[in-house]
């Protein structure tokens, strides 16, 4: 039922949707995919609950653009909303972390644990070079951080091109990164079964470049917006999300070249 | 009005009102999405409780009763303590009243995402299938709420039990991350004009405060649960010592995700339990700010005493000191709500109805429960206690007494708004006191239980303990009458309770929400009201 009064209030009030539901299916595929693909099952349930999760992605964002653009629902309250939303969220992703840092910290102090190993790397762990790929993929990061801030004040200018191309840069270096870091994994000494270092190496790295992955995804879409001009000097949370997450990704790297790469590697007696 | 109205030409969508299974399916609307989370809760509650009862019949008489396999009773208290944890409490206190009544007491439409709002409810609903998927798989997942390495790990528990049972938290984790970061940005930015922080209903308060716990713990134990995932399936050692790993890191990341959640759980306990004792002594809160800093102390608090439940794992005497001190701090901002409650009573005209009784309830056993955990905060005392009988009474004093008096409280205080239709009061009196005097038999003796050692987790006991433990099983069967009495008053209520008022509670009722009338409409505060000062100012 559609009533003709005007709105007496900022809010936005969302239409009834299929994708939170949908989004849960993909929850349940990928849960009971995921212990049969680790029990020695078939993958094909694990990559159905992938298709839904990506069809479901596709048409909740969809459906949010659409709201901002078509129906111009997001008001200046309602984008003050969306920014806190984002603040949180990237609030606990930091939480997420927090926890392999305090795996790898476990491991590795002393003081901080009986179980720890008294060197670090521990016995017979090659690590990897701190002031090669790693340093090199910490330079590149640290310039997609400039490339974002450029693009940002190009849409805060109404500039749509230098915006484009600084965004698509930004993506493009996030992808760069991943390809290093693939390079490393895949001439690394050790694997992910060798002991308590590579376990925290690997799962906390691992994580992070999956969250480059997903930072380079959502600025590759706000690319793609610039072009279709959704975004004006005045509305454009999207593209301000995606790069306070890629801060955020930036920032949790610079904590892994510290403490995981540089001050891990440092007790090394090759 | 403060705000300009939509520069659009478009209709307004909000009043776009689906019918049939869509209505709750594709819903984004805080009424339906709290009605299907408490829904979710009393079914978790039933099943949930009648684990609770085969744990007590098996334990009547020493011996074993019916439970041939000890490994089934390890997967009934298992399954006990994360469907009254995850599945109870969490979504009838939070994701239940929070969604029904943090919207209308601030004057607010709806919530700041409504669509993500949703997913919180279907993705716990998924958790839930994949926990009863758990406890059908195999043997079942039989580590306990916990789910301690190594007895979690591949080598004990080799099966996919386990697995779901950390997927099942997983997905019941996203679902309180999306909610929290819902209620924090509700909350702080969605408050009608007038509505300051400091004008704010106390149940308001809990609410954003519970947020932020769930907010920073929750991820902490997401980590956690994907670390015991790899251990399991890929072989990664974090827990594991034969690749250089610790099982305690495992008790400390838990933890410290697992002390803020028993916050989570009674934060919004003591939020609800301000309202009703206000609303039925005809007075305003005693103390509001102290009231709403003395939460969000204990949350403070609480993120930082994660350790006491490890006094015997082998930390350091300085870390055990620390420990303890910080925990009995969390006394002092407990026992400022305490006596504030008591204060607001004081000197009012006190109404004793149904919710009042359950408030009244909550305050006293809360402060048994309350100083049970002082007692076990001191390090030395918990070397002879952990583990045993004397903890179980504790923390069910809190949580299964406490908090399930809490969210009884809430039924009864809003039914009729939610409904519109009154509970009747007669029935709801005897529930109480069905409850009260079932759940003091049933816990109290625990406590003589554990100070003379009777281990928690074992299905068998020796014949030392027979006494109290048959008095524990009989308080059960008396809470049960209760539960079946509630069924009862549920069914009378929606069937055939009168037709309830705006404001059934008269003068004392001064929130939002008894402003507008019963059952609530399904758009509320659409022309935002607004907010000059509180009664009380």
């Amino acid at each position: 039922m559609v009533t003709t009064e005007i709105k007496k209030h900022p809010w936005h009030m969302v239409e009834p949707s299929p994708w939170p539901f949908t989004g849960t299916v993909a929850g349940l595929l990928l849960a009971i995919g995921g212990v049969w693909f680790m029990h020695e099952g078939q993958p094909w349930v694990l990559l159905a609950g992938f298709a839904v999760l990506f069809a479901t992605f596709f048409g909740w964002w969809r459906d949010v653009v659409r709201e901002a653009e078509r129906d111009h629902a997001h008001t200046p309250p309602v984008q003050h909303g969306l920014r806190m939303g984002m603040v949180l969220f990237i609030a606990s992703e930091v939480m997420f972390f927090f926890a392999f840092f305090w795996a790898y910290f476990n491991a590795s102090i002393p003081a901080l644990s009986f179980a720890a190993s008294p060197t670090w790397p521990p016995e017979g762990v090659v690590p990897l070079e701190t002031w090669e790929l790693p340093f090199l993929n910490t330079l590149i990061l640290l310039t997609s951080g400039a490339t974002v801030t450029y693009a940002h004040h190009a849409i805060l200018a109404g500039e749509r091109a230098k915006a484009f191309h600084g965004t698509l840069l930004t993506a493009v270096l996030g992808f760069l990164f991943l390809g290093f870091q693939a390079y490393e994994y895949g001439h690394a000494a050790f694997g992910i079964e060798d002991g308590i270092y590579s376990s925290t190496f690997y799962l906390a790295t691992g994580f992070h470049g999956f969250h480059v992955f997903v930072g380079a995804c959502f600025l590759a879409v706000c690319a793609l917006r610039i072009r279709s001009g959704h975004f004006t000097p005045t509305q454009h949370v999207g593209f301000e999300a995606a790069a306070w997450y890629w801060h955020f990704v930036d920032v949790v790297w610079l904590f892994l070249f510290t403490c995981v790469y540089w001050w891990g590697s440092y007790g090394f007696k090759g | 009005m403060a705000y300009a109205a939509s520069p659009s030409a478009h209709a307004d969508h909000g009043h776009h009102h689906p019918t049939g299974w869509r209505r709750w399916v594709y819903s984004t609307n805080h009424k339906d999405i709290g009605t299907m989370y408490i829904v979710l809760s009393i079914f978790s509650a039933l099943i949930g409780g009648g684990m609770s009862w085969m744990i007590r019949l098996e334990l009547a008489e020493p011996g074993i009763q019916f439970i041939q396999d000890a490994q089934f009773y390890n997967v009934m208290v298992t399954a006990h303590g994360l469907l009254m944890v995850f599945f109870v409490v969490m979504p009838g206190l939070i994701g239940g009243f929070g969604n029904w009544f943090v919207p209308l007491m601030i004057g607010a439409p709806d919530m700041a995402f409504p669509r993500m709002n949703n997913v919180s409810f279907w993705l716990l609903a998924a958790a839930l299938c994949l926990l009863v998927t758990a406890g059908l798989t195999g043997t079942g997942p039989g580590t306990g709420w916990t789910f301690y390495p190594p007895l979690s790990n591949s080598t004990f528990h080799s099966g996919p039990a386990v697995d779901f049972g950390i997927l099942s938290l997983h997905l019941a984790g996203a679902s309180s991350i999306l909610g929290a970061i819902n209620f924090i940005t509700t909350i702080l930015n969605m408050r009608t004009p007038g509505m300051t922080m400091h004008r704010m209903p106390l149940f308001v308060w809990s609410m954003l405060i519970t947020a932020f716990l769930l907010l920073l713990a929750v991820p902490v134990l997401a980590g956690a649960l994907t670390m015991l995932l790899t251990d399991r399936n890929f072989g990664t050692s974090f827990f594991a010592p034969e690749g250089g790993g610790d099982p305690v890191l495992w008790q400390h990341l838990f933890w410290f995700f697992g002390h803020p959640e028993v916050y989570i759980m009674i934060i919004p306990a003591f939020g609800i339990i301000s309202q009703v004792v206000s609303t039925f002594s005809k007075k305003p809160v005693f103390g509001y700010l102290g009231m709403a800093y003395a939460m969000v102390s204990i949350g403070f608090i609480g993120f930082v005493v994660w350790a006491h439940h490890m006094y015997t794992v082998g930390l350091d005497v300085n870390t055990r000191a620390y420990f303890v001190l910080a925990t009995m701090i969390i006394a002092v901002p407990t026992g400022i709500k305490i006596f504030s409650w008591l204060a607001t009573m004081w000197g009012g005209s006190i109404e004793f109805k149904t919710p009042m009784l359950f408030a009244t309830g909550f305050i006293a056993l809360f402060v048994v429960g309350g100083v049970t955990g002082v007692v076990l905060a001191n390090a030395g005392l918990d070397v002879q206690l952990q583990d045993t009988y004397y903890v179980i009474a504790h923390f069910h004093y809190v949580l299964s007494v406490a908090a399930v008096f809490a969210l009884t409280t809430g039924f009864y205080y809003w039914i009729g708004k939610m409904s519109g239709r009154q509970y009747p009061e007669t029935l709801g009196k005897i529930h109480f006191w069905l409850t009260f005097v079932g759940v003091n038999v049933l816990f109290f003796p625990q406590h003589f239980l554990g100070v003379a050692g009777m281990p928690r987790r074992i299905p068998d006991y020796p014949d030392a303990f027979a006494g109290w433990n048959m008095v524990s099983s009989i308080g059960a069967l008396i809470v049960a009458l209760g539960t079946l009495l509630f069924l009862f008053i549920i069914w009378r209520t929606l069937a055939a309770g009168r037709v309830a008022e705006a404001n059934p509670w008269g003068v004392g009722a001064t929130t939002l929400e008894w402003s507008v009338p019963s059952p609530a409409p399904f758009h509320t505060h659409e022309d935002l009201p607004r907010v000059s000062a509180q009664p009380a100012e």
